[in-house]
């Protein structure tokens, strides 16, 4: 489980989170949405340690990550996966040596028994034989699966995505939603998602949190989402209804 | 204004203060990572990246150094009569002070201005972020393995500058000054010793660390954006040459 315990995080005077109060629970999907700028981007780096809070504490289980050693978070970080906004794919490496990177780094496994992980890692995302292709050469849908097998490729807990969606068609969209749900299913991973689609979030999440000006304003089960009254999470829900009746 | 003048002494003082602690900090953090996994292949890639990008540019400067530098000191010796000091203090001038310094600003140039675009351009797209996310430090994975080539790749350019330049040394001093090749040569041994050569070459291990340790560093500390890399790499190869001059006066006051 993570808990979220009064978290506050600011950038020498500008205040980006205040006070934020969040659980997740084991094996749930949970999509974080806000407006550009809310601050939930920075609510997932806090959560997977590459930025540290300016106070309140970020339990991963019985572990306090916010004030931990880099040393010792190194060693949490090996249970969970991110999938990044802009892949984050390593541009000098083939698409097979970014999905092996965790484990040549820390494993002893064989260079057999990698090169049958990579495989089977992207086969499930639906990218077979595409391990000596360099990034480069991949579309932006094919990038965010290829960081999705990355993310999988050493079993993580825990799989933060940061904006999936973006920069994607609405069929790609569409893909790398189901992809979530089935990597959420099969895997049976804990799933936190940060976006600004509101289509995603209602397909793929089991809860919804939204974050408006630094604040947690409501976090719901989906259905229970659609029917909360405050003014500033119907603004943000008529953009997407609005547009379907149209 | 004298209080004006005095505030902004200080803001430069304290900036430059906290650069230093910076980049110190970086490279602690760097020796620190080396017992916990070098990555010889990393580093071999490295060393054949500095040697492959530098060595034309290295010989080119040496050798055309080595030339004019004999083109002066040789006129001037051969008045005087002393014609069969040429080699030794060229062999001399080359090891303790021409050699390491002009190969540590070649290799700054080409090499610590890649290292800062390489790195910086990471950082922008994320990727070290992600190196961060799979558990993998930074210093150890990108710093360290540039770290250690440089300080093997730069001395070993360096022996192979001297070389370069007192070969070019020698033609002048043969073809144009009129030096026969045997006092040339002769002189060399009889003037020069060895910690000419060895005290050049800690020299150069020095610089290696210098150009490594900024190239690296402005990377990570690029702001966001194109405009952000190309000033990095600029900010990276300038102090790294300002540095490499500095530090040469302090180690020829050490060394010799």
């Amino acid at each position: 489980m993570i808990k979220i315990e009064n978290v506050s995080m600011s950038f020498g005077d500008k205040k980006v989170l205040d006070n934020i109060n969040l659980e997740i629970k084991d094996g749930e999907t949970l999509a974080i949405i806000g407006g550009s700028g809310s601050g939930k981007s920075t609510l997932l780096r806090l959560m997977i340690g590459l930025d540290r809070p300016t106070s309140g504490k970020i339990w991963l289980g019985d572990k306090d990550i916010a004030h931990m050693p880099e040393k010792e978070l190194d060693e949490i970080r090996l249970h969970m996966g991110m999938v990044f906004q802009y892949s984050a794919l390593f541009d000098s490496m083939t698409v097979g040596d970014n999905v092996a990177f965790g484990l040549r780094e820390h494993t002893d496994y064989s260079e057999e028994k990698i090169a049958e992980i990579v495989k089977e890692k992207l086969d499930v995302v639906g990218l077979p034989n595409t391990e000596t292709m360099m990034p480069g050469e991949l579309s932006g849908g094919m990038k965010k699966r290829v960081s999705l097998a990355r993310a999988i490729a050493f079993g993580p807990e825990i799989i933060f995505y940061d904006e999936p969606s973006s920069g994607l068609d609405p069929i790609m969209t569409d893909k790398i939603d189901e992809l979530i749900i089935s990597t959420q299913k099969r895997l049976g991973v804990t799933s936190v998602v940060v976006t600004h689609d509101m289509e995603s979030a209602i397909h793929i999440a089991d809860r919804i949190a939204m974050i408006y000006e630094g604040k947690l304003i409501a976090t719901d089960t989906v259905d229970n989402f659609r029917r909360i009254e405050d003014p500033r999470v119907r603004a943000f829900l008529r953009g997407l209804y609005i547009g379907k009746e149209a | 204004m004298f209080v004006r003048f005095l505030e902004i002494i200080g803001a430069s003082v304290l900036e430059l203060l906290y650069f230093i602690g910076d980049v110190m900090l970086l490279f602690i953090g760097a020796v620190k990572q080396m017992p916990v996994k070098i990555r010889p292949g990393h580093v071999i890639h490295q060393m054949s990246h500095l040697g492959v990008d530098t060595l034309p540019i290295v010989s080119l400067t040496m050798m055309f150094t080595g030339m004019v530098m004999t083109l002066q000191v040789a006129n001037e010796f051969i008045k005087m009569g002393a014609e069969s000091t040429v080699g030794g203090i060229i062999a001399i001038a080359i090891g303790r002070e021409l050699g390491p310094v002009l190969v540590g600003v070649v290799a700054a140039g080409r090499v610590g201005s890649a290292m800062t675009a390489e790195i910086s351009t990471m950082k922008v797209t994320e990727q070290i972020d992600a190196l961060r996310v799979m558990g993998t430090n930074p210093l150890g994975y990108l710093v360290v393995p540039r770290m250690l080539a440089c300080m093997i790749m730069v001395p070993l350019l360096t022996v192979y500058g001297d070389v370069i330049g007192v070969v070019g040394g020698w033609g002048v001093a043969k073809y144009y000054s009129g030096i026969s090749s045997y006092v040339y040569v002769n002189s060399i041994p009889e003037y020069a010793v060895l910690n000419d050569l060895t005290g050049g070459l800690i020299k150069a291990v020095v610089f290696g660390v210098v150009i490594a340790v900024l190239g690296c560093y402005y990377g990570m500390k690029a702001p966001e954006g194109a405009e952000g890399v190309g000033k990095a790499t600029t900010k990276s190869v300038v102090s790294a040459i300002v540095v490499i001059f500095m530090l040469n006066v302090l180690l020829s006051m050490v060394l010799y």
